[in-house]
């Protein structure tokens, strides 16, 4: 087995594997962790393809920024619950999310099959012994100059948006939740009619109206024998 | 036998679909809106992996920037998509991808 064939399958089935871990796990944290394994597997097919920097890249910002801030987020909120994935949220959801998804798959390989499993395209063809950062940076700063001016914009655009979408309110953060009043209310009820029947004693002849309910009757049939045989 | 197997690119390419459908898959099934933004990304990557393979096979440095492009769209898209969830999760934490609606007016 040649070592180019031996880091394909192995950084390969971690991209999988990974994959397979984000869509599957119903912890949130366990997908992030899943996600860092993909990260990881695709870093090393960048260096599989002589694309040093960008596996670089890639293990820094995405590994160590953007799991990083899933990861915080996640904690922050303290939203690492476990998801139910045994009830489907709307009926044949997956079905035909599995179509969806397999059409794809097949449009796919459908190309790379027509080609022949041979990619083609007019080879540019670059001096092989400047580095891969060189080209890049040569690139970037001649014929993609624009572009790259533009993503200045785009990250600025992006700061102000999170800052505006995350900030709180003047006032505090208030609940909103429609029929979150009605609930506490109910719950407070709740509770009233547990401390009385769980303490009938403080509570008998303090007002309360009769047939509230079988179980209250029968606490007041209990407590007032003692009454009368003391 | 199995020495004689060579990586072409295709197997690059073919890997990148794959990883591909499985995030598209993942976005339509899961309901966490956290889980979703994984899907997303695990998408972006397959497609950065096949720009890569080409830049690779066709010797052209320009794939190699196209990935630098969606290594910058996909961490502002990150900043400003946890945000929405961060702003969404914190009206009801048990919000789903059904609950955007909370965050209106």
């Amino acid at each position: 087995m040649s070592v180019e064939l031996f880091v394909f399958v192995v950084a390969g089935g971690a991209c999988l594997a990974g994959a397979v871990g984000v869509i599957a796990s119903t912890n949130p944290v366990h997908a992030a962790l899943s996600l860092v394994g993909t990260l990881f597997g695709i870093a090393v097919l960048f260096v599989a393809q002589e694309a040093n920097f960008l596996a670089a890249v890639q293990v820094i910002v995405y590994a160590g920024a953007i799991v990083v801030l899933f990861l915080f987020v996640i904690m922050l909120l303290g939203v690492d619950r476990y998801d139910d994935l045994e009830v489907e949220p709307l009926v044949g959801q997956r079905v035909a999310a599995a179509v969806v998804s397999l059409g794809i798959l097949a449009l796919t390989f459908g190309a790379i099959a027509s080609t022949g499993y041979d990619a083609t395209g007019a080879v540019v063809g670059f001096d092989e012994d400047v580095p891969d950062i060189n080209r890049l940076g040569e690139s970037l700063f001649t014929d993609y100059l624009f572009a790259f001016e533009i993503t200045s914009i785009l990250l600025v655009i992006a700061i102000v948006g999170s800052v505006l979408m995350s900030r709180r309110g003047r006032r505090g953060e208030e609940i909103v939740d429609p029929g979150q009043e009605e609930r506490t209310e109910e719950i407070a009820e709740r509770m009233d009619e547990a401390e009385r029947r769980a303490h009938p004693e403080l509570y008998v002849g303090n007002g309360r109206r009769r047939g509230d309910g079988e179980a209250a009757d029968a606490d007041e049939a209990d407590a007032e024998p003692e009454e009368v045989g003391r | 036998m199995i020495a004689a197997l060579e990586v072409t690119p295709a197997w690059y390419l073919v890997l990148g679909a794959l990883l591909f459908s499985i995030g598209s898959f993942g976005l339509l099934i899961r309901r966490n809106p956290l889980v979703m933004f994984m899907c997303v990304e695990l998408m972006l990557n397959a497609v950065t992996l096949t720009f890569v393979t080409f830049a690779h096979t066709l010797e052209d440095t320009a794939g190699q920037s196209v990935v630098v492009f969606v290594l910058v769209v996909a961490a502002a898209e990150v900043v400003v998509g946890l945000a929405i969830i961060v702003a969404l999760l914190r009206k009801r934490p048990d919000a789903t991808a059904d609950d955007v609606a909370l965050l209106e007016g």
